[in-house]
């Protein structure tokens, strides 16, 4: 079972690569999309027996991540009626080298923090690690709104893979609220979204600068 | 009743976004505050509230922070309909709703004992928090709101990170995680060092963002300085304040695990880093409100300094705490009033408050003074334990460094406040939107006598509360 998950973690990790590497706004968003379905199939294999809550979390999970959100995502770009490429603040190969750094450091890292016995061997902790630092990297250094936005869902992805570690000490309360969250705060942004592009008649956030000391 | 505390206001927010009428809502907003009072005092004075399995516990910690952001939402309440009965245009439904649930997630923060559950209220209430700042919708509120929404989440995702490695640290001792506190607590001198090092480094950058520490702090002049006063209070004195109880939560984990050293030193550094960057920023500060928002930065700093202090220091903290949330209102409320009363909140158009907007005007100077720690108002006492902390532990540069500090903030502070209330009123850019009335200057009064009496005499039960709350920080 760890091997199949280990596999899949090792996707999510490519699409971190993949999101960091493109070009383009609409496939930025597809590989967040991928990597949300992976991740609801990875949480159903990280509960150790199949029961009706490992169910339902991964199935909100992989709905979520995989699908609602991307669709809320695509369709804002589609409102906003943007093509064009995610037009990073430092190259596609500047940043994909940078992605690769972060992700030895993470490796790296990870090495330094002790495991238990059942997560020896396993991808869990680097993917999460790297994850989270690829989301920052996308969140910091793209001008496009929908592309931040994208970042900072890649960047909870990463969080939740270290939840993953912690399934039997997550109450399904929290975890509920905490994928409820997700969901409003990606909301609330798409709103701000609308509004900016009806403000400045663009999405580049470069243009949001009037404030400063 | 550990119930009823947040799902009132909740409750509340429903029937505000129920009301169809703008007059009407406003006053909902005043009447929930006020119903919040003796609510809170109620639970304040019982030993025991407990609810949902142990995952609300209100201990003196919680009490604290309840009991201050109680007046202070209550202050805000009452200012909110003079408030809203001078926005002409729009409506009011969301930003009452808004400001309702903020409170009721604020509230949950203070009681919960969880910290799945307090990440989960952390995050409500920046959400809530949004469409408050975005109020005025203009383009610079957008952008303030942008930022603030993408800064904070992040935070918030690092906090949430920091939390699974707190729940990792007790995985790796072979012991049953869970992200309850006294579980935490009981666990804590098990926990595998380094996950629960990372775990509270990750906790302090990711709430400390949300608490608006330097070098995290770069969203606070932006959202304060386009945000309501009514809105900036409720962050500057709420918001804030609930982040750094999150903080508090992880410090006390870590003193549990006798790692209480390990995790002063990096809040000592943040704590004094806040104060630098404040004080960089503050001078010759123009605009009013950011420049609030740099003095919210500077007594974060101070918060998270004293609790790296240490001792006495955390007796200060907290008390600190308290002043800081009440003389913010004072603040806020008083140069909302005076941005409304000339349409402008920069140095260059505000002249001569005291004529024009006395009542307001006096307000920001006397809030001015006593933000800045001159006796006899409440931050006197509460910096002088802080530093007198300082020097008993023998952190004599750290000492000489606060010091310094403040008085550089009394300076460029002074410059701003003093340039905005003296001198003759010049013409005016624009109509200016109101004037001063009873509802909009009597909270601020209300808070500054607070204030006034905190400098003087603390009341025993508060005294009592600090005691019990200090005590378990590791301190005195």
């Amino acid at each position: 079972m760890m091997n199949i998950a280990d596999s899949l973690l090792i996707v999510v990790l490519l699409l971190n690569f993949f999101a960091l590497g493109t070009s383009r706004i609409k496939g930025l968003i597809t590989g967040s999309a991928a990597q949300g379905i992976v991740l609801g199939i990875v949480a159903l294999l990280a509960h150790d027996k199949f029961g009706f809550q490992p169910l339902l979390i991964a199935a909100v999970t992989l709905s979520l991540k995989g699908i609602l959100i991307p669709q809320m995502l695509l369709r804002a770009l589609r409102d906003v009626g943007i093509r064009r490429e995610v037009e990073p603040l430092i190259g596609l190969i500047p940043s994909l080298l940078l992605c690769a750094l972060g992700t030895g450091l993470a490796v790296l890292f990870s090495h330094a923090l002790p495991l238990a016995k059942v997560h020896e061997g396993s991808l869990l902790v680097p993917t999460s690690l790297s994850t989270v630092f690829s989301g920052f990297l996308l969140l910091t250094t793209r001008r496009k709104a929908i592309s931040q936005v994208v970042g900072y869902l890649v960047l909870e992805n990463g969080v939740f893979i270290m939840g993953l570690t912690l399934v039997h000490a997550m109450p399904f309360l929290v975890e509920m609220g905490v994928l409820l969250d997700l969901l409003v705060a990606i909301f609330v942004m798409g709103i701000i979204i609308n509004h900016i592009k009806r403000e400045f008649a663009s999405l580049d956030t470069t243009r949001l600068s009037q404030l400063r000391d | 009743m550990a119930w009823l505390l947040f799902v009132v206001p909740l409750a509340f927010a429903l029937v505000a976004f129920a009301v169809p009428s703008n007059r009407v809502r406003a006053w909902v907003v005043a009447f929930a505050g006020l119903v919040q009072l003796p609510l809170a005092a109620l639970a304040i004075q019982s030993p025991h509230v407990e609810g949902m399995n142990g995952w609300l516990v209100l201990d003196s910690l919680g009490k604290l922070v309840l009991g201050f952001t109680t007046i202070l939402f209550a202050a805000c309440a009452l200012y909110v309909p003079g408030y809203l009965a001078q926005m002409r245009d729009g409506n009011s439904r969301i930003f009452c709703t808004a400001v309702l649930a903020f409170f009721g997630v604020l509230t949950l923060m203070t009681e919960t004992h969880h910290l799945g559950l307090l990440w989960v209220a952390m995050e409500a209430s920046t959400l809530f928090t949004a469409p408050l700042l975005y109020f005025h919708r203009t383009t610079r509120s957008l952008e303030a709101v942008w930022k603030y929404l993408l800064v904070g989440s992040v935070g918030i995702a690092l906090a949430l990170l920091g939390c699974f490695f707190l729940g990792y640290a007790v995985l790796h001792s072979g012991r049953e995680p869970s992200l309850q506190l006294s579980e935490l607590i009981k666990n804590a001198p098990y926990m595998s060092r380094s996950w629960l090092h990372a775990a509270f480094i990750f906790l302090l950058i990711g709430y400390g963002t949300k608490m608006g520490l330097a070098p995290m702090h770069t969203w606070k002049p932006d959202a304060y300085g386009e945000a309501p006063g009514v809105v900036g209070t409720l962050l500057a004195g709420g918001l804030t304040s609930g982040a750094f109880l999150a903080i508090l939560r992880s410090f006390q984990i870590c003193v549990a695990a006798g790692e209480g050293d390990f995790a002063r030193k990096p809040m000592i550094a943040l704590g004094l880093m806040s104060m630098m960057v404040a004080g960089v920023f503050m001078a010759r500060q123009k605009d009013i409100k950011r420049m609030l928002a740099y003095s919210s930065v500077e007594h974060m700093g101070i918060l998270v300094l004293g609790i790296g202090i240490g001792g006495a220091g955390v007796f200060g903290a907290l008390l600190h705490m308290v002043n800081n949330g009440l003389t913010k209102g004072v603040l806020f409320l008083s140069a909302g009033n005076i941005h409304r009363a000339y349409a402008s909140k920069s140095t260059d158009d505000v002249r001569g408050a005291l004529r024009r907007a006395p009542y307001s005007a006096g307000l920001l100077l006397a809030g001015f003074f006593a933000i800045t720690g001159s006796p006899p108002f409440g931050p006197f006492l509460s910096e002088f334990t802080i530093i007198n902390a300082a020097f008993v532990g023998h952190r004599y540069a750290v000492a000489a460094l606060f010091l310094c500090m403040l008085i550089v903030i009394f300076i460029g502070m002074g410059s701003t406040v003093l340039s905005v209330v003296q001198g003759e009123p010049g013409p005016l850019p624009q109509a200016p939107t109101s004037k001063e009335r009873l509802s909009t200057v009597a909270p601020g009064f209300i808070l500054l006598a607070l204030v006034l009496l905190l400098g003087i005499y603390i009341p025993v039960p508060l005294e009592q509360l600090l005691r019990a709350a200090a005590a378990t920080l590791g301190g005195r």
